[in-house]
């Protein structure tokens, strides 16, 4: 019998070394169950590894993702150790909720960006009465630096309100040292081959959201 | 070769691939559970989900006694439902290569305990190979084939969950080996485990046991790396990569084989190293077998490390002294976001008519478990799979009911009563016992990502070719009633779950029945598999009671004013909150 070749083809990169890190990149991914951390993690990771990167990609399945917060740590550089973010070692954190970024604030680097979808869940417990929303997030935000992305309105603008992650994917994109072509290409092997011209006007608006 | 990022399942699956493993089995269990998933869409390979871990092992075994690889997967949880096969396995060996990965979750992240399955390998006297990262994964899962054939024993790969569920680059030569079928010869002193022969094969175990551990003072599994020799740190699997992180500069002996441990390394490591210690997480199943071999394991400078939990790499440095990064504090005062039944959950209304009737609930493992947290609290025990329904009858035999004046009241899943409840019940009913019992059947085992069972009839590989529990069942879909009328069950219900008044008078029905033993069968899909979508409905003069809120629909608020709020990004319009409106102000359009 032939030998037969099973390879999950997304996943397969082009070894190349055209990106050089002096020191391992940490990217931290909160959100809410369902909001599409994980996408999000995959296009930066796959941008990362098609860069001649190591690369190392922690996320939590099971009980969690009944929309209970969730986060995706992306870890890149020569060589990576551990697949854990501990306080203060994030070089980026992106929230895709505005309670998940201050939840995850300690977890910046100092010197570190944090990117907010400026958008709230409220979580159960807030509304059965057991737990009360903190007051003035957007003040609690400023104080910690945020960079606050409307995403939700800018997936809907750009009419494919499902592309909030990618919008937050393209405001992620400016503080990373990836060419636009790397991301976008990584895009288009990600999402569903009918939304990949949506997903990469998302992108970009969310590239001009950050300031790119 | 090819350079891929792999998760540690996806990394399992394409090595066990590689090595021609013929049959995969197993139950599906976080952190597990994609790797069967993974190996079931290669070629050249079978793989199914069994009704519970001892099937899969047992399938399992006869496949590799049969005379070809077996693969068998489960969590750790699910190590002690298969721990009988398990033990004897250990003691009959292999005809072909057989490994069963044991996946652990360190923190509980979807699980009951933080317990260690590697005790298990050692307790059966069994090897165990223990990744650091998914290339290792790949390369352990190929060489424990060829292990369980060189040593005839079958061979426990270990993972943790942040194996299980990191991706890291591997490089994978994408060639499958074929490997032709062992021969199969009656070997009734092998196999048959009757008295004599038992104890026949522990003479063989103790001859194994003595060249493996001889393998493990020689194989490569096991590495001194040498640095700074004032630290030495034993670690293995996910840890070995926090310690790197942690102490650069630390000697290390990292384990690959973590039973049974290297009696010569371990020495010689001890003599070139100033002090040693051990990192390892929830469990302290290296220091006392370090210990016991005479090497003085050391307490690091700052103190011991966490025995609960994961262990991070910020645990590590402060054992050691290492000042932390600078960052800023923590907030206080967050609401917390635990995980909560979906919108249009079926398992919502009946948690709150259990909750209403005050019954005291014994529960069982699934989505349906979060019935013990607020707004619900409506579950008292969460012990193991199978266990709702045995224990209902336990607490019936002590007579709760009757001194706390509560009914009492088993729930229990689709899936996990095909797991371990039929003979649950078969107990109750073989026994003459009385109560009533509910099997929540959402068509699907929710939990873990949607996975076939019994139950819906829907087959791994259909499973994985997008096959939905609601399409017409090729296979043979459980019938629920007619089982539960085939063990003798004096009563058995049907309701949908999605009906508040016909929840309320089954319940009623069963609970009045005092000298039945009643199931009732909540019937209605997961919202996972069922993603149907109706209008919103509207609130009109809301009164303000608060009820609506109560059944803890995560679209369900109330605005500044006190008045209920349908959030319409969330909402599916399920008509749970229009059922449970005492004053009728909540109505579907149209």
């Amino acid at each position: 019998m032939a030998h037969a070749i099973a390879t999950n083809e997304s996943a397969t990169v082009n070894v190349g070394q055209r990106v050089e890190l002096d020191q391992t990149k940490t990217v931290l991914l909160v959100g809410v169950g369902g909001q599409g951390t994980i996408l999000a993690g995959n296009v930066l990771a796959m941008t990362a590894s098609a860069a001649g990167l190591d690369v190392k990609v922690s996320e939590i399945h099971g009980m969690s993702q009944r929309g209970g917060s969730v986060s995706t740590i992306i870890r890149m550089g020569e060589k990576v150790d551990t697949m854990v973010c501990d306080p203060g070692c994030a070089d980026v954190v992106v929230a895709f909720e505005a309670i998940e970024a201050l939840r995850a604030q300690q977890f910046l680097k100092d010197g570190g960006k944090l990117f907010v979808n400026d958008e709230t869940i409220i979580p159960v417990p807030v509304n059965i009465g057991t737990a009360r929303m903190p007051e003035n997030v957007g003040g609690k935000l400023d104080a910690v630096g945020a960079v606050k992305i409307d995403a939700g309105r800018i997936a809907r603008e750009a009419g494919s309100p499902r592309s909030t992650n990618v919008v937050l994917v393209g405001a992620l994109s400016t503080a990373l040292p990836f060419t636009v072509e790397e991301w976008e290409d990584a895009i288009r092997r990600r999402v569903p081959p009918k939304t990949i011209e949506a997903n990469l006007v998302a992108f970009a608006r969310g590239r001009e959201a950050a300031g790119a | 070769m090819q350079k891929q990022l792999l998760s540690g399942n996806e990394a399992i699956a394409q090595g066990a691939w590689e090595a021609g493993v013929a049959v995969g089995a197993g139950y599906p269990g976080t952190p597990s559970t994609e790797t069967l998933e993974n190996l079931v869409r290669k070629d050249n390979v079978y793989c199914e989900w069994a009704p519970n871990e001892k099937v899969a092992l047992e399938v399992g075994i006869g496949a590799m006694m049969g005379g070809v690889r077996s693969l068998v997967t489960m969590k750790h949880v699910g190590v002690n439902v298969a721990a009988d096969p398990f033990m004897s396995v250990a003691n009959t060996g292999v005809n072909a290569g057989l490994v069963i990965l044991a996946a652990d979750d360190p923190s509980c992240y979807s699980s009951q305990n933080e317990q260690d399955s590697r005790h298990y390998a050692a307790f059966a006297r069994i090897p165990c190979l223990d990744p650091s990262d998914s290339q290792e994964a790949y390369e352990f899962t190929r060489r424990a084939f060829d292990i369980s054939e060189e040593f005839d024993a079958p061979v426990m790969l270990h993972e943790t969950m942040r194996i299980a569920h990191t991706k890291t680059m591997a490089e994978v030569e994408g060639v499958r080996t074929e490997v032709a079928p062992r021969d199969y010869t009656t070997q009734i002193p092998k196999y048959v485990m009757m008295p004599a022969m038992a104890v026949g094969r522990t003479a063989a175990t103790n001859e194994r046991e003595d060249r493996l551990l001889a393998f493990a003072d020689e194989t490569d599994l096991n590495r001194i790396e040498m640095r700074d020799p004032s630290i030495g740190v034993v670690v293995a699997g996910a840890l070995y990569n926090h310690v790197r992180e942690a102490l650069p500069e630390a000697s290390v002996l990292k384990l690959g084989l973590t039973w049974p441990l290297p009696a010569g390394k371990l020495a010689e490591f001890a003599a070139s190293v100033d002090k040693l210690y051990v990192v390892e997480e929830a469990c302290t199943y290296f220091e006392t077998r370090v210990r016991a071999l005479g090497i003085p394991v050391a307490t690091p400078p700052k103190g011991r490390l966490p025995r609960s939990g994961e262990i991070m790499p910020m645990h590590i440095r402060t054992a050691f002294g290492i000042a932390e990064p600078v960052h800023i504090a923590p907030a206080e005062g967050l609401p917390p976001r635990p995980p909560a039944f979906c919108v249009g959950c079926p398992h919502r209304l009946v948690y709150c008519e259990l909750r209403r009737m005050k019954a005291i609930v014994t529960g069982d493992i699934g989505c349906y478990t979060l019935g013990a947290v607020a707004p619900y609290r409506a579950v008292d025990s969460v012990i193991d799979m199978g266990a709702s329904l045995s224990m209902a009858h336990g607490m019936e035999l002590a007579g709760t009911s009757e001194r706390t004046k509560r009914p009492v009241v088993g729930v229990i899943g689709d899936s996990t009563f095909a797991h371990s409840g039929i003979t649950s019940l078969l107990g109750t009913v073989y026994n003459g016992g009385v109560g009533t019992l509910c099997i929540l059947d959402n068509r699907t085992t929710a939990m873990t990502g949607t996975q076939g069972n019994p139950v819906n009839g829907v087959k791994l590989a259909e499973q994985m070719a997008g096959k939905s529990p609601l399409d017409e069942p090729s296979g043979k879909p459980l019938d629920l009633v007619k089982l539960c009328e085939a063990i003798g069950v004096d009563e058995v219900i049907q309701v949908d779950s999605q009906n508040l008044k016909d929840i309320r008078a089954a319940l009623k029905t069963a609970i009045g029945h005092k000298d039945l033993l009643s199931v009732i069968i909540f019937k209605s899909p997961c919202r996972l598999i069922d993603r149907s979508r109706k209008p919103m409905p509207v609130i009109r003069d809301c009164r303000r009671c608060g009820t609506c809120i109560q059944i803890g629909c995560p679209a369900l608020g109330k605005d500044e004013t006190g008045f209920a709020v349908i959030d319409p990004n969330q909402c599916i319009g399920c008509g749970q909150c229009v059922q449970s409106c005492p004053f009728g102000c909540i109505q579907k359009e149209g």
